[in-house]
């Protein structure tokens, strides 16, 4: 038995993302692709959301259009009653570690965003992130003699100094080892804690959704329609093997169509 | 006691079932490698010893060339043909050029030359191409005829530079930046096309304006590519000028050596003047390799 509601934010929130009827069709060599299709969701301030679907169902399309990386065919996007035409540094995407500059060292990628700054306060900025984020002594090490899992640090740290409201995050611990990506999940709740930004985070992984969110999006394979948005009422720190847990994953394993049997 | 079931004796840990669907449904780890612009690739990281001259490693190259040098000696002493002068000859002839004043004169022309050819061409191929390169109607309209010209040698524009610009350096430097020109060109246009979508989405993000896009990200960006492509554009200027000193003027290394040969057979002085080119294009080569050491540019030249 799984928790099901509406689209709407929960109503203790006050609305921070609006996706209102979006539609996005792709067209390619004269063929049409439609990636999605009428999609409705409210996001609240503060809330932790994860859009959960196989893999090239549109959710990273959805991701992108919410970045202003792409404008939908139709219906819109607003962020704070605003609608969303183009990338803004109060939403910051995060790609997986890809996004890190390799020609930076940490300190130099986290303190990207904040080149505005004057020199004192950009420096105190990117040593409080270089410490939230577990990378004291690595300041001046160029990404490439990193893990994959500390690039991953480092691309976070860079989208929260510049303070934004908004994470949007794509499959961001996708390429790390699954060990890196607990603790990586780990980490990112600690710092959602913390913090209270309002995130996206798109996933292709149950366990990750029902681990992360306050709500999981479910999406259906393309063109994307929103399937279910279950409600994960379990407080933090969630025991993984607690019955609730269980029944809530297994409910969107169902949902989704795999029997959930190895 | 009655038998039960080992799959109820043994159940997985939670934590242990998690790992094993996430395995299942991880996707196939994305490949980060970047297209390889050239062959020319320089393995792993190299180790920090590596800049320092250290015997261990030098004593092989060293010993061979030692040990041909003794066999090109044995050789010339037991045939008395004149088909190669002896390395004490060559030796011999490096201090005839020394002692006349010709050796530092000559090398400085070509260098003279080679420097203005292609610091020209860099300066307008590789803005150009980064230009041509980020838009890309210009590539499109501008491709076919850059196929054209690149193909052309450089020593076929020879009569065309002794027409513009008559005898003299001015001929030659532009023959070394005709024959630089395209090379470099065509490394700025792959350079920006091969830039990741994600740097440029990252900086538009960040709120960045055009002029910091291009200085704080596409130029880091395509830098790496570039030095692979200015090394080895600074060896084919190197092999452009000594062929343009054969024609176009009265100096420089490429005139030694056609004058040494028709002002009195003296193959000493070629050979000389042989040895001086290449040991000139390996400096210069060094040179360029040492950048890519360069901490913020060597991300692009190992394959992590």
């Amino acid at each position: 038995m799984s928790q099901t509601q509406g689209i709407g934010a929960p109503i203790a929130l006050k609305t921070k993302l609006h996706v209102d009827h979006v539609s996005e069709v792709f067209e390619r060599d004269g063929k049409r692709t439609e990636v999605l299709n009428n999609i409705d969701l409210e996001v609240g301030d503060g809330e932790f959301v994860c859009l959960l679907g196989p893999s090239g169902c549109g959710k990273s399309t959805l991701l992108n259009a919410m970045g202003g990386f792409l404008s939908p065919t139709s219906g819109e996007i607003k962020v704070d009653g605003e609608v969303v035409r183009k990338p803004d540094p109060r939403r910051i995407f995060v790609f997986q570690e890809r996004g890190v500059f390799p020609w930076l060292t940490v300190e130099g990628n986290i303190g990207f965003g904040l080149s505005k700054l004057p020199r004192a306060e950009r420096e105190q900025r990117i040593a409080h992130y270089v410490k939230m984020v577990g990378l004291e002594g690595f300041e001046k090490t160029y990404p490439q003699e990193l893990s994959g899992g500390m690039k991953q640090r480092v691309e976070v740290a860079r989208a929260l100094a510049v303070n934004p409201d908004m994470l949007l995050l794509d499959e961001p611990f996708g390429a790390l080892d699954s060990i890196t990506r607990l603790i990586m999940r780990g980490e990112l709740l600690r710092i959602w804690e913390a913090e209270r930004k309002t995130i996206i985070f798109v996933t292709h992984d149950i366990d990750e959704a029902v681990q992360l969110a306050d709500r999981v999006v479910v999406m259906s394979a393309r063109p994307a329609t929103i399937q279910q948005i279950v409600n994960i009422d379990i407080a933090h720190p969630r025991d993984i093997s607690s019955p609730r847990y269980l029944e809530l994953r297994d409910g969107i394993f169902q949902q989704i169509g795999i029997a959930h049997k190895l | 006691m009655p038998v039960r079931s080992t799959r109820k004796e043994n159940p997985l840990s939670p934590q242990a079932r998690n790992l094993l669907l996430n395995l299942r449904f991880a996707r196939p780890m994305l490949s980060r490698g970047r297209p390889a612009l050239f062959e020319i690739r320089n393995g792993p990281m190299r180790d920090e010893n590596a800049a320092k001259p250290n015997l261990r490693v030098l004593w092989r190259p060293l010993a061979f060339i030692a040990v041909l040098l003794v066999l090109w000696e044995i050789e010339i002493r037991r045939q008395s043909s004149h088909l190669l002068p002896g390395p004490w000859g060559v030796v011999g002839g490096i201090a005839d050029l020394a002692r006349h004043g010709l050796l530092l004169k000559y090398v400085v022309a070509s260098l003279f030359r080679v420097t203005w050819g292609f610091i020209l061409a860099v300066v307008l191929a590789i803005p150009l191409g980064l230009a041509i390169g980020w838009y890309r109607r210009a590539e499109m309209a501008l491709n076919p005829i850059l196929q054209i010209l690149r193909p052309i040698s450089p020593l076929a524009w020879i009569p065309i530079a002794i027409l513009w610009f008559g005898v003299g350096d001015l001929a030659a430097i532009f023959l070394i930046f005709v024959g630089c020109f395209f090379p470099l060109m065509l490394t700025a246009i792959n350079a920006v096309q091969s830039i990741p979508a994600v740097y440029v989405n990252a900086a538009r993000n960040f709120g960045l304006g055009s002029t910091s896009l291009v200085y704080r990200v596409l130029y880091p960006a395509v830098v790496p590519n570039l030095i692979v492509g200015l090394r080895i554009t600074l060896g084919i200027a190197w092999l452009v000028v000594v062929a343009a000193e054969m024609i176009a003027v009265s100096s420089g290394l490429g005139f030694l050596i056609v004058d040494a040969r028709n002002a009195g057979n003296r193959y000493d002085l070629v050979v000389a003047g042989m040895l001086i080119i290449g040991i000139i294009g390996l400096l210069l080569d060094a040179g360029m390799q040492s950048l890519e050491k360069v901490k913020s540019f060597r991300w692009g030249y190992s394959e992590d």
